[in-house]
């Protein structure tokens, strides 16, 4: 046997072929008795196309191992074949889509968490074509050429980001990855809950169960979750203990019921505590309908529980260590903890001939239970000089051989798993192949304290036993059991119970494990993998560091060693342990990796809840949003609101529709719904003086019954926001804001007034969704309203800029001269339930008066015809009243931004001013944001003098027109620039930002 | 989440209920034209940005309506106190 692998046809014969004669074979793994699963019913399931039986209670790992199936995927980087290595949430490599149809598919799901039901179809990921035949394997011959930091040097760097895009993208997409999204819309719904409880206990094993007994029996608001279907953890897996005189899951199960017969407790399974937040917030996804075959239509997939606890009590457990050899990621090897879990929980044996190698006395557990079920344990290898404690002396009375001071050296796999390991011993150089189908590991375990660090409590470094336990914990945050260092079921219910305050139950029938450091053999090379699901193997971490990569983040992120969606759960402390010998510092000297959420991966869909499609953002409609409909109107979203653009008629596209709009309007008459527009009413008998001091335009000399546009500067002087001031009476103002500035100015004011100068009287209302606006612009536009209004609104009553309460058709309305169309303008403020009937009286006298309705296109045109701005189009948060030709107003005193102003940067003579431009060739629209230099063939490099802010064609000029900003540009009007395009540079003329009418007189009719 | 205790509604609110305002007891220069160019650029820009206790402003904008300053350790996110604009920092 020495020197040469073997292998027993016989036990790969009955792994193949499940189909006998038509009917499904029964599986071939499964004991005939223990367990928790219920053997009667046969569940039929599929993976990757076979179709396999499997019990009630399984998940869809441990029915796949009853079954005799250890290969489940390829690796991520090399294609190796990997297997089941754990039971748990920590499951590495065994990931998995379960596809149910219509956009029903989930990826990346651990196989370990997958429960079993009816007609499961489950596949294996990462693997091309297929699992058997893996053409991506041909990668690993060239893992030469992908050595750690591949993809960060490749990324590295303009060349290597252009050789990442054109060459190894591609080839990595196809090759490797993690599972794909599936194309279609998730049909399923998803809950959003809020809760509150005295005491949130995460983890329902034995501690934590203590924990919740103690709080429920005190009348604590409690709840208990644990990401399992059953609650229990390692109380499922635990046969010979007994709890106060009663075996271990009878206590388990009578516990439950008094939890579950109290009111005030909740008991949540398949419930993942998987972020812990400031002030005692607790993320829980809760998975409802995943495990069942037939889910109910009424009930959501997923709930996102977010939980304010007075007490987060953590019984989180820990999590296995692999041990790190040649070979360790070999399809039947796995970790011992787990077979066991295998065995006593789901009644798999994971094989018949098994080799354990341990560096902590807990795989003693499993080769007892194992040799107990009919195992054959060939060995147990210990890393350790002596294994003489308690459960190596029960190993040896029990007939199992023992060999201290061993090492695992490689293993053998054929077909599709492993079939003999190489062991030598530390201390003669020996060597010798033993057959076996599995090989369990152990290097002692990892306190589970995600959710500690991530409540930002200190972790402490406990040196004998090699692990991190909780420290100085958040306030409100205790941990208890295994994740705080507990190693054996009396220490966990002692400390459960003790949390709240409780009677310790008493443990009896347990043989204790010591603990001990882990093994890690610093010199380990080849294929000996610190992490499967990233496929980092030992050789990579010293490489990282001797690379200079030191601090342990830095290791991660060269090696991408837990960086997986496994987040390193079982790799990640050899990983630190051999970056540790690397560099021949103490571990914690490296300090220790940020734990951040989630603990396991949330589904999009629990963190999007219900907040998709309609019901993302909300929608906003104007109360002339029917009238428009039925004009035909196409809308733009502009934020949330929806505006009607433009009206085509018959053969019109968006241009032929504006160019008539805009026209029409210059001609007749057009009738515009400008109801977002934000409206402030600003009310005190220091009203002039607040808004004197926040706008740039002189306020507190405006007679009431007159508006004024004012800007609104932020303290650093750049323009904000800018709308019109109406003055209504001495102490009160109607002030509009930019569509989208709405609610920031009111912010804004709400700052000064409450903060800086709380001595003013004066008050703010949001009056935007009061009143409808009815913007009613062009020469004719008073013979359109005057026979519907009840009063004056000739150019005397009413001039440019006034401000009257009219009736207008019979309903109060405020009526302003204003345009933002350089036409004669009026809008018609009307209370929006009267809108539409004011629309509808509006309506037909625009039609008989020649006019139109126009959109928002129309406006922006009509606008920029004029050299009116806009705020967010024009500006950009850098651009100064100065800069668009915009002065104080007269006799001023401070106001905020003015300081500013005076900054000597504010006053540079090359600083970019409002211009307008014309193209060489009239027909052409430039386009918006374009750059614009001085010669017309700029060598790569040159610095722009400026850009493009708006550009159309204007029907008024029957030409292109466009705004800039030019570096210095009011001086430069007349010269020739360039605006260098795609299709070759045009030549553009400076020119003032006024096209049409610029003295105004339009305006004043 | 943090839960923030706004001095006026005189209870512990959940943070999505507020809007983050920046550093509390800025001052604005009672003569900004007097102050000359380094003093009030230091007024717009700098800010300390501490590693532990910080003087904060928050605006309970789904609430009261008020802004309040709240001392917050960057560090571990506790609340150490709130009150109310104008009041002495505790
Ligand atoms: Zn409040």
């Amino acid at each position: 046997m020495i020197g040469s692998p073997r292998h027993e046809g016989m036990m790969q014969r009955l792994l193949v072929g499940r189909m006998f004669q038509g009917r499904l074979l029964p599986e071939s793994m499964r004991t005939a008795d223990g367990g928790r699963v219920e053997r009667r019913t046969d569940i039929r399931f599929s993976f990757d196309g076979a179709d396999y039986l499997g019990c009630g209670g399984d998940t869809l790992a441990s029915a796949l191992l009853a079954n005799g199936v250890h290969l489940v995927g390829r690796s991520m980087k090399y294609h190796r074949p990997r297997g089941i290595v754990a039971a748990g949430a920590e499951e590495p490599n065994a990931l998995v889509a379960v596809v149910r149809g219509g956009g029903r598919t989930t990826p990346n799901l651990r196989a370990t968490q997958v429960e079993l039901f009816e007609g499961l179809e489950a596949h294996s990921q990462n693997r091309w074509p297929s699992l058997n035949t893996d053409l991506g394997a041909l990668v690993a011959l060239a893992a030469p050429l992908l050595p750690a930091g591949f993809y960060y040097k490749t990324m590295m760097g303009p060349r290597g980001l252009g050789l990442w895009h054109r060459v190894f993208e591609p080839l990595v997409r196809r090759a490797a990855g993690l599972g794909r999204a599936p194309r279609v819309a998730d049909p399923d719904r998803y809950a959003r809950y809020y809760a509150h409880c005295d005491v949130l206990v995460a983890g329902a094993g034995p501690a934590g169960i203590a924990a919740a007994l103690a709080a429920g029996r005190g009348g604590a608001r409690t709840i208990l979750c644990d990401e399992q279907a059953e609650p229990g953890g390692a109380l499922l897996s635990e046969i010979a203990a007994l709890i106060d005189g009663i075996p271990a899951r009878e206590w388990l199960a009578q516990s439950l019921a008094e939890l579950a017969a109290m009111p005030h407790v909740r008991v949540m399974p398949r419930t993942t505590a998987f972020g812990c937040y400031p002030h005692n917030m607790v993320g829980l996804a809760e998975r409802v309908t995943d495990h069942l075959a037939a889910p109910s239509p009424d009930q959501p997939r997923e709930r996102l529980w977010r939980v304010r606890a007075r007490r987060i009590v953590l019984a989180t457990g820990a999590i296995e260590r692999p041990l790190v050899f040649p070979g360790n990621d070999r399809p039947g090897v796995m970790l011992a903890g787990a077979a066991r879990e295998y065995l006593l929980r789901w009644g798999v044996k994971v094989g018949s001939r098994v080799v354990i190698a341990t560096a902590c006395d807990t795989a003693y557990r499993a080769a007892l239970d194992l040799a107990t079920a009919g195992v054959a344990v060939k060995l147990v290898v210990d890393l350790r000089a002596a294994a003489d404690g308690p459960l190596p002396q029960a190993a040896r009375a029990a007939g199992i051989a023992v060999l201290a001071g061993g090492r695992v050296l490689g293993t053998h796999l054929r077909g599709k798993r492993l079939d003999s390991v190489l062991l030598g011993r530390g201390d003669d150089g020996r060597r010798r192949w033993f057959d076996c189908d599995a090989l369990l590991m152990c290097n002692g375990w990892t306190p589970a304290v995600h959710l500690h660090a991530q409540a930002r409590g200190a972790l402490r470094w406990e040196g004998e036993r090699g692990v991190f336990l909780p420290g100085e914990p958040a306030p409100g945050v205790e941990s208890i059991g295994a994740c705080n260092g507990a190693t054996d079921l009396a220490m966990a219910l002692a400390q459960g119970a003790a949390s709240g305050g409780g009677a310790v139950p008493v443990v009896e029938g347990e043989v204790p494990a010591l603990p001990g450091p882990a093994h890690v053999d610093a010199a380990v090379a080849g294929d000996a993998f610190v992490d499967f699901q990233n496929d980092v193997r030992a050789d990579d971490v010293r490489q990282a560091v001797a690379e200079g990569f030191h601090a342990i983040e830095h290791v991660k992120r060269y090696t991408a060693g837990g960086l997986g969606t496994d987040q390193g759960k079982t790799g990640n402390m050899n990983l630190l342990a051999l970056a540790a010998a690397a560099r021949g510092t103490p571990i914690p000297e490296l300090g220790t990796t940020t734990f951040r959420p989630p603990y396991t991966p949330v589904s999009f869909g629990t963190l999007a809840g219900p907040a998709r499609g309609e019901m993302f953002d909300p929608v906003r409609t104007t109360p002339l949003h029917a009238q428009a409909v039925a004009e035909g109107a196409v809308f733009e979203d502009v934020g949330q609101w929806k505006r009607a653009r433009y009206f085509p008629q018959a053969g019109e596209d968006m241009h032929a529709a504006v160019r008539r709009e805009v026209a029409t309007t210059r001609a007749a008459a057009g009738l515009f719904d400008a109801s977002t527009l934000g409206k402030i009413e600003v009310v005190g008998p220091d009203a002039a003086i607040f808004l004197d001091r926040l706008y740039l335009n002189a306020i507190a000399t405006l007679k009431p019954g007159r508006c004024r546009y004012g800007v609104m500067l932020s303290e650093a002087g750049f323009v904000m926001d800018d709308g019109v001031m109406a003055r209504l009476a001495p102490d009160r103002f109607h002030v509009t804001t930019t569509t989208s500035g709405a609610a920031h100015v009111l912010a804004h004011m709400e700052d000064y007034r409450q903060t800086e100068w709380p001595e003013l009287r004066v008050w703010l209302t949001s009056t935007t969704e009061h009143w409808a606006v009815l913007a009613v612009q062009g020469p004719r536009a008073r013979d359109v309203l005057a026979p519907l209004v009840a009063g004056d609104i000739s150019a005397a009553a009413l001039p440019h800029m006034a401000v009257r309460d009219l009736k207008v058709a019979g309903i109060p309305a405020r009526m302003m001269r204003v345009s933002f169309s350089g036409e004669q303008g009026f809008e018609v403020n009307a209370p929006a339930r009267h809108a539409p009937a004011l629309w509808d009286a509006l309506r037909p006298r625009i039609a008989a008066a020649g006019g139109t309705v126009y959109g928002t296109e129309a406006m922006h045109v009509l606008r920029a015809e004029k050299g009116y701005i806009i705020v967010g189009q024009e500006t950009d948060g850098t651009v100064t009243p100065g800069d668009l030709g915009m002065a104080i107003g007269r006799g001023k005193g401070d106001f905020i931004g003015r300081r500013s102003l005076a900054r000597p940067d504010m006053l540079a003579a090359d600083r970019r001013q409002l211009v307008g431009l014309l193209s060489d060739d009239p027909a052409l629209v430039l386009e918006e944001g374009a750059q614009i230099v001085a010669q017309s063939a700029p060598p790569p490099g040159t610095k722009a003098l400026g850009h493009v802010t708006s550009s159309y064609f204007s029907p008024a000029l029957g030409r292109s027109i466009a705004l800039a900003l030019l570096a210095g540009g009011r001086e430069r009007t007349g010269e020739r620039l360039f605006v260098p395009l795609a299709r070759g540079s045009i030549g553009v003329a400076v020119a003032a930002p006024v096209f049409l009418d610029p003295q105004g007189g339009r305006l004043h009719v | 989440m943090l839960l923030i205790p706004c001095p006026f509604c005189a209870m512990d609110r959940p943070e999505a209920e507020f809007r983050h305002a920046g550093e509390a007891h800025l001052t604005r220069p009672p003569d900004p034209a007097a102050a000359d160019d380094a003093a009030w650029a230091d007024f717009l820009y700098h800010r300390a940005n501490p590693r532990g206790v910080i003087a904060e402003r928050w605006r309970h904008v789904h609430g009261c309506g008020r802004f309040i300053n709240v001392l917050r350790d960057t560090v571990s996110d506790r609340i150490l106190a709130s009150y109310r604009p104008g009041e002495k920092r505790p």
